[in-house]
């Protein structure tokens, strides 16, 4: 085995090194060094990411073509890697609290593990290293939503979030082991789609997909494979949530995009656009009705990213480098806006520790600079302009309708009549902070340092990277320099 | 980008943003500075563009739009930042400018957090001047929705009454138009190729080059019809407008009834009608029957009105009706007469409520039962109410009578029995706009005071009057002097009319 392979995998290696640094640091370091591990982490962290966004890809793939390194998976890291420093800035103030300080270490381990194996999702190009990449991104998890040792709901939600994880793991096993049946005795996944080919549909194939939709569709939260979320997002430690709520759910869609376009794009009017449909419409519809109705701020952001998730995935029906680039800038729109949403619920929990979207009523006449954040959140996740979040929904759409296929249209206007679902309950929290008549329930207080630098970084990408289309220009870019994708795009569509 | 004077209608409401933002929520006096400072050069700027236009124009340039300009925005889908200006887009930004001018006066001593509601009044002017600028139907959506947005917190804040009921009908009502209009624009954009090979979303473009197959042309009108026809509050989409308006502080009502609706006028007009002709030909009768409805409607339901906000919101789905009306004739003299009645209507729906909300004010209701005999008490605030009143109803002189002339003149022209039908029906609203405007003159100015309490009230002090003023000054010179207006819009229609005649061939 040629070793030097290992080189090229520059993004893995640069998260397994701070990981190194992170574990021998926690483990040999005095008390002394203990205090200065949560900066050190972090900017570390920060190092991290700027080498990934500056490195080129090497666009070489090795291991046989297991592992490729092109520039969309590139591009698809860094902006987890955004996602993950916010959220360590913003659990920064969370992991000095007394019951999780001596545990510290721990936190920036597990959470570098899994976004490791997320990395190996992204770039896996055979379904056994995708696998691996999936168990390692899933079952620390597990371990971190169970971080609050001392909290029932926090090690009912690990409960919940490991039993689900590995039933679906198992279900997505049995979906291979179908498709197996067809890709003539490899796992690759060009072998797949060239064996695969124009295969009829038939209740083989049919459950395979199924299943495999299945099995993924778990970590994204997909609707009826949804029932795991709020449950899990109310019990974890809210910085954990916020990880959950967005890192791990960009990863696994941007996987999805590629194992359904690279694998299955052949068969994608034969066996997979009228299931993603349903799952579609099921999961954006499903998860607006359900946020109407939470009081919890957590249990709200739940089924707001449930519904948001399917607006993701309609960048997956457009298949091709226009939906990869919309879908890329979409998950990074939502990394921020839902990120800062989850900066002001959680410093007002480590503050205050309410929770309850009533507790938020007349929060402006106290702490106007955090409802003012909030406002701006929620308007980007409904998709308001000026802000980011408008033009992340509407290149998707626009992506999405390009096919010209009457189906398309309606999927839109169905996801279309969602937003102003979205719109009203999102409404109802700012309806909250600056309508509502009764007395302040949060009194004033100080935020912390890196919380507002957290909080000022996602205000920055809301407003900015909308108005100024650096970042989608930059998927765009990635998407079309990725030559195996684009390769893979080509054949499916002609 | 900066020497193009359209774009300073946007940048000049970013720095009063931005200028608002630096003042602290108590200091009064350097926010109403540094709105008073932005709305005067925005109105100084319209009128400059004005000047300009109609000297252009006067010189023999006669391209469909000037001071065009576009610069690539989101390249890999064709997304520019196209502006450019014709006759009508000129005066409708003079009109926001002066409503936005006579706004801030009108809302002199608004609480509490002052710096607020004008941080959004200011948002929502970009909204609309941005959208008045654009010929590229993604940044003109943009600009859309941008306006639509602050309307929540505006009227969910500072409202009155049952303002979080009326404010989230509202938002949501204009935004499900914005997703029917979204889609439609979508098909537009896919179903059209400009002179590059590349799919466009230029106004321009699209209405010169491409020609979007019959099929889809019917589906898109529906949807961007429909869309922006919520926003002009057609029957029966338009149920947000009264509560909405019921409840909204003074200077929202003003520059809603008075700017906001038009954008939906202005967008049946210009992506509707424009891009989509031979649907426009096939269906204008729906939408015809619609409008109608709304006319006779609106004017019989403020009939029954005993609020002053509701009788005025009433007035403006039949007078918004109108508008939409004139432009399904599609002939040049109706489609003036639009234009015409959007800027009557907007000048005069703002004096109203700037009026409703002085006398309100003042009196703590708006119940017309409640009051009487204001003309003693205050007689500045009762003329220009009896002003605003006959300019609603039509007197020769003021702006009213030359929009609604002009708008049947042209409607008659079309001789079949269905058109006809529908054109009496609606000359029939003028009578009872008159008979409404004279009820509630009738009350509320002349008769006995119905409230000693009311007999200590003041009459409008220095900024009201300037507020008020401003809009008279306009009602009456376009009352007066119609002429310069078509001289500005006169080659506004010819691509339009072109463009529908080539269509019915």
């Amino acid at each position: 085995m040629d070793y030097s392979q290992f080189g090229s995998m520059i993004p893995e290696l640069i998260v397994f090194g701070i990981f190194l640094v992170v574990f021998l640091f926690d483990t040999f370091s005095g008390e002394k060094g203990k205090k200065i591990l949560t900066p050190f982490a972090t900017i570390l962290f920060l190092l991290g990411t700027i080498a990934i966004w500056i490195i080129p890809a090497s666009g070489v793939e090795i291991f046989g073509g297991m592992y490729v390194n092109n520039t969309a998976t590139n591009a698809i890291k860094a902006i987890l890697n955004v996602g993950v420093f916010i959220v360590l800035l913003q659990s920064a103030e969370w992991v000095q609290s007394d019951e999780v300080a001596v545990r510290k270490g721990e936190f920036y381990e597990l959470l570098l593990v899994t976004l490791f194996g997320m990395y190996l999702m992204v770039s896996a190009r055979h379904f056994l290293l995708f696998i691996i990449g999936l168990e390692s991104a899933s079952l620390p998890l597990a371990a971190m939503v169970a971080f609050n040792k001392k909290h029932y709901e926090s090690h009912e939600a690990a409960i919940k979030y490991i039993m689900t994880a590995v039933f679906s793991s198992a279900i997505l096993l049995t979906g291979l082991s179908f498709v197996y049946a067809f890709s003539g005795g490899s796992l690759y996944f060009s072998d797949i789609a060239m064996n695969i080919g124009n295969a009829p549909t038939s209740g083989l194939l049919i459950a395979a997909l199924a299943f495999v939709i299945g099995g993924i569709g778990f970590k994204l939260s997909l609707v009826p494979f949804h029932l795991w979320t709020a449950d899990v997002y109310e019990g974890a430690p809210t910085a954990i949530t916020s990880y959950l709520s967005v890192v791990s759910k960009g990863a696994a869609a941007f996987a999805f995009f590629v194992i359904f376009v690279q694998c299955f794009g052949t068969v994608y009017s034969n066996a997979w656009e009228w299931m993603m449909y349903g799952v579609i419409i099921l999961t954006i519809t499903v998860g607006n009705l359900f946020a109407i109705r939470q009081k919890n701020m957590k249990r709200f952001m739940a089924f707001s990213s449930i519904s948001q998730a399917g607006y993701i995935m309609l960048g997956a029906m457009a298949a091709d480098g226009l939906g990869l680039a919309s879908m890329m800038f979409y998950i990074f729109v939502y990394v921020v806006s839902n990120l800062g949403a989850f900066a002001v619920i959680s410093t007002i929990e480590d503050h205050t520790g309410k929770l309850s979207m009533d507790d938020y009523n007349g929060l402006h006449k106290t702490n106007p600079w955090l409802s003012f954040a909030m406002t701006l959140a929620m308007f980007s996740l409904a998709g308001i302009p000026p802000f980011a979040g408008f033009f992340s929904k509407i290149l998707i759409f626009t992506s999405v309708t390009g096919s010209g296929s009457w189906a398309l249209y309606m999927l839109v206007l169905i996801a279309l009549i969602n937003t102003i679902i979205s719109l009203y309950y999102y409404l109802l929290v700012v309806k909250a902070m600056w309508i509502s008549p009764e007395e302040p329930q949060i009194q004033k207080f100080e935020s912390g340092k890196c919380q507002r630098v957290g909080l000022t970084l996602c205000i920055a990408g809301i407003v900015f990277f909308g108005l100024v289309p650096y970042i989608y220009q930059y998927c765009y870019d990635a998407v079309l320099n990725s030559q195996d994708l684009i390769n893979a795009i080509y054949v499916f569509l002609f | 980008m900066f020497e193009n004077i359209l774009i300073w209608f946007v940048v000049i409401p970013v720095i009063m943003m931005a200028g608002l933002g630096l003042c602290r929520n108590s200091s009064m006096n350097a926010i109403r500075a540094v709105m008073v400072v932005c709305s005067t050069v925005l109105l100084g700027l319209s009128i400059w563009l004005c000047c300009d236009f109609l000297k252009l124009r006067a010189e023999g340039v006669d391209d469909e739009m000037l001071f065009t300009g576009s610069w690539m925005w989101y390249e890999p889908l064709n997304i520019h930042l196209a502006v450019g200006v014709d006759g009508i887009s000129v005066l409708m930004l003079m009109l926001s400018s002066v409503i936005v001018f006579a706004g801030t006066f009108a809302s002199w001593k608004i609480s509490p957090l002052p710096k607020n509601f004008f941080l959004w009044f200011a948002l929502l002017s970009t909204g609309v001047f941005g959208f008045f600028i654009s010929i590229d139907i993604f940044t003109m959506f943009m600009f859309y929705e941008v306006a639509l947005i602050p309307m929540y917190l505006l009227i969910g804040v500072w409202g009155t009454g049952r303002k979080e009921y009326s404010a989230m009908k509202l938002t949501l009502m204009l935004m499900g138009g914005s997703a029917f209009l979204m889609l439609g624009l979508l098909g537009i954009y896919w179903h059209s190729v400009g002179p590059d090979g590349q799919h466009t979303w230029n106004i321009l473009e699209i209405a010169n080059y491409a020609s979007i197959a019959p099929q889809w042309q019917y589906m898109l009108f529906c949807f961007t019809f429909v869309g922006f026809g919520v926003l002009g509050a057609m029957f029966p989409f338009h149920t947000w407008s009264p509560d909405g308006h019921a409840c909204a502080p003074t200077a929202v009502s003003m520059l809603h009834a008075g700017v906001l609706m038009k954008l939906g006028g202005y967008g049946c007009f210009r992506i509707a009608i424009y891009l989509l002709p031979q649907a426009a030909n096939e269906l204008a009768w729906i939408f015809i029957i619609l409008t109608g409805i709304s006319i006779v409607y609106g004017a019989f339901s403020a009939c029954v009105q005993t609020d002053l906000k509701y009788i005025n919101a009433y007035s403006s789905v039949s007078h918004c009706g109108m508008v939409l009306f004139a432009i399904l004739m599609l002939n040049t003299t109706a489609m003036t007469g639009a234009i015409l009645q959007m800027l009557s209507h907007g000048l005069m729906t703002a004096l109203f409520f700037a009026l409703i909300g002085m006398i309100y004010g003042r009196t703590h209701t708006r119940d017309i039962r409640q009051m009487g005999g204001l003309m003693k008490i205050m007689p500045y605030l009762g003329v220009c109410y009896m002003i605003a009143g006959f300019a609603s109803l039509g007197l020769p002189g003021l702006s009213g009578f030359v929009a609604e002339m002009t708008i049947f003149f042209g409607s008659f022209q079309d001789a079949d029995l269905f058109h006809r039908i529908f054109v009496i029906a609606a000359t029939c609203s003028i009578v009872i706009t008159a008979v409404y405007i004279l009820r509630v003159v009738g009350k509320l100015l002349l008769g006995p005071v119905q409230d000693e309490h009311h007999l200590a009230l003041t009459d409008a002090t220095w900024f009201e009057r300037l507020s008020t003023v401003t809009l008279i000054v306009c009602i009456a010179g376009i009352g007066c002097f119609p002429n310069w207006i078509n001289e500005a819009i006169q080659y506004s229609f010819g691509p339009i009319i072109d463009a529908i005649h080539l269509a019915a061939l």
